[in-house]
């Protein structure tokens, strides 16, 4: 299934001008407070009607619809379960519309959400509330899955309880997934293609590790959030603590990785982290050291440098001064090397059974 | 505290007057507070300030609108009569039609304000799980008002109760068809010797009053409870 989105919506100063298309899997919409993404899902819902726009679902028109009839499962920032019902009379609300009842067990299981089901919303946790808020989308048998920042009223262990029934949901359901997120490493965990939002326009958009690795987003997700996402496969485990994990060009160690031997992971690799040098490093302290290639070379507005680099076919992003260019005298199509620390890697950048 | 036979009439009266004006204002005040609440159409201070005109209105004043609007020869009250055998006209269904518009902004305003304390955003998540309006407001609206649609009838009823200026105008004073208990009482004090009278029925009307809002108090409570689920 395909979503394809293209609107124009004008208010309070703000003018939105949006087109993209949204296929299965996780899309994800990133920007800043205030991009126009909650307008854009909210107008994919039907709650907010565009000044113009055509939304269309595997070439239907879907914006003709009213709410109830669209099918979208929506799962907002603030759970908005039902107060005066219980969690399974919630659940049971959107199966009545769905009929989707069939896959009621399956969902309550997948969510942990079964011993929660005689309790009423004011008594759960804000991870339990967001959990059932998905089981209810989810049972509303959705063509299409609508997702505003579900993790963002959440603190960090909250939001390390839900990731995990993200991934599932995301292995389990075959229905295209929206994802508004201004938060960099969820969408590097989740997302399999990604919609970059600035001033109310599509400043890039296309598949997760294309437009992560692109130099042209460093300003856009933030020079210190900017990075490459690369798909590893753990090779083992040490007993110190360090795994190894294998990538195109050659192997690197990091720590705190979960996932177990053979699994496929990504990782995120800020480029601010990654070091480059012109040859191959000796003596040093960090063991992670990776033979690249220059792609691009992209000058920012203020002393930093973007670099693209390409490791054996990976794309990999490193962040260094306009000064570091000039005297290393860096040019695109240069060999050379990339060091990435092994504690940088953040644990919460590695997700398990990813794709 | 023993009644005799015209305050027992009076009383009952005035209980069938009560009841009858708030189970017949009750739904249609709930729907012109969702209106006021809910929704932006042209006309809307109109429709606010027509339905609090009775609370502004001397109620002498409705009254004698109703009696020319709704009286045998008036253009609602003939039509009402051919149409339905329906007649207001110095019948109790009279005094229940005053004492019906006089509760009415009452009831509007306390349903209201608990419509606008229900975060549309629930609303919206109900739409967006394939209900269509009629069924968010039956399932999510109206059990998280009932609280102020309680609140509104017992205001409703309690004025309708109280009702005298606008039942006294538009259907007069009748023993046995209009005469609610503040007529009963009006007349009492009319006449020499009525004090007696007249002071019982003032304790039966602060009896019900008082017995309506502790009803009313005690409802709320429970229904706030199921509503917040504790």
């Amino acid at each position: 299934m395909t979503l394809s989105v293209a609107l124009r919506h004008r208010f309070g100063g703000f003018d939105l001008d949006v087109a993209f298309d949204a296929g299965p899997g996780v899309t994800a919409l990133f920007g800043r407070s205030g991009a126009g993404k909650t307008t854009i899902v909210n107008a994919v819902a039907g709650l907010l009607r565009p000044d113009h726009g055509q939304i269309t679902l595997d070439g239907t028109r879907f914006d003709t619809l009213p709410v109830h009839r669209r099918r979208v499962g929506y799962v907002f920032q603030d759970a908005r379960l039902f107060p005066h019902m219980t969690v399974a009379d919630n659940l049971d609300y959107a199966s009545r519309y769905g009929a989707r009842a069939s896959d009621r067990p399956r969902i309550i299981e997948m969510l942990g959400i079964g011993a929660l089901l005689d309790r009423r919303p004011a008594t759960l946790s804000g991870g339990e509330k967001q959990r059932v808020a998905l089981g209810r989308a989810l049972l509303s048998n959705p063509r299409l899955l609508l997702m505003d920042e579900p993790l963002a009223a959440l603190d960090g262990p909250r939001k390390a309880e839900i990731l995990p029934y993200l991934d599932r949901l995301k292995a389990e359901t075959g229905v295209p997934i929206l994802y508004v997120s201004h938060a960099v490493d969820e969408v590097a965990r989740l997302a399999d293609h990604m919609v970059l939002l600035a001033g109310g326009r599509v400043a890039r958009a296309g598949p997760l590790f294309d437009v992560m690795a692109d130099p042209a987003a460093v300003p856009l997700l933030g020079v210190r959030e900017a990075g490459a996402v690369l798909r590893a496969r753990v090779v083992e485990h040490g007993e110190d603590g360090l795994s190894t994990l294998q990538l195109a060009a050659g192997t690197i160690q990091l720590l705190g990785v979960q996932a177990p031997v053979g699994a496929e992971v990504r990782l995120r690799v800020l480029a601010q982290d990654v070091l480059l040098s012109l040859t191959e490093p000796q003596g040093l302290s960090a063991q992670n050291i990776l033979p690249v290639t220059i792609r691009t070379i992209r000058a920012g507005d203020g002393p930093g440098a973007a670099i693209a680099l390409d490791a054996g076919g990976d794309a990999l992003l490193a962040r260094v001064t306009g000064r570091a260019v000039q005297s290393m005298g860096l040019v695109e199509g240069q060999q050379l090397f990339a060091v990435i620390k092994a504690t940088s890697v953040a644990q919460s950048a590695i997700s398990g059974g990813a794709t | 505290m023993m009644l005799d036979a015209a305050g027992w009439t009076a009383l009952r009266l005035s209980l069938l007057v009560g009841v009858t004006a708030t189970l017949v204002a009750l739904p249609l005040a709930i729907w012109i507070a969702w209106l006021l609440a809910r929704r932006e159409f042209w006309g809307k201070s109109a429709l606010n300030a027509l339905v609090h005109l009775p609370l502004v209105l001397p109620p002498v004043v409705t009254g004698y609108l109703l009696l020319i609007g709704f009286g045998r020869n008036g253009p609602a009250g003939r039509f009402l009569e051919e149409t339905f055998g329906l007649v207001f006209a110095f019948r109790w269904t009279g005094a229940a039609l005053a004492a019906g518009i006089m509760g009415f902004p009452l009831m509007v305003r306390a349903i209201r304000l608990a419509i606008e304390a229900v975060d549309p955003k629930i609303e919206d998540a109900a739409r967006t799980l394939g209900a269509p309006g009629w069924a968010v407001f039956g399932s999510i609206t109206l059990p998280l008002i009932l609280p102020g649609v309680l609140a509104g009838a017992v205001m409703g009823f309690a004025k309708a109760i109280g009702e005298f200026g606008a039942t006294i105008t538009f259907v007069a004073n009748i023993p046995g068809e209009t005469q609610t208990l503040p007529s009963a009482i009006y007349a009492l004090l009319q006449v020499p010797g009525g004090e007696d009278a007249a002071i019982k029925l003032v304790i039966w009307a602060c009896i019900i009053a008082l017995g309506a809002v502790a009803l009313s108090e005690w409802l709320a409570r429970r229904v706030a409870r199921r509503i917040a689920g504790a």
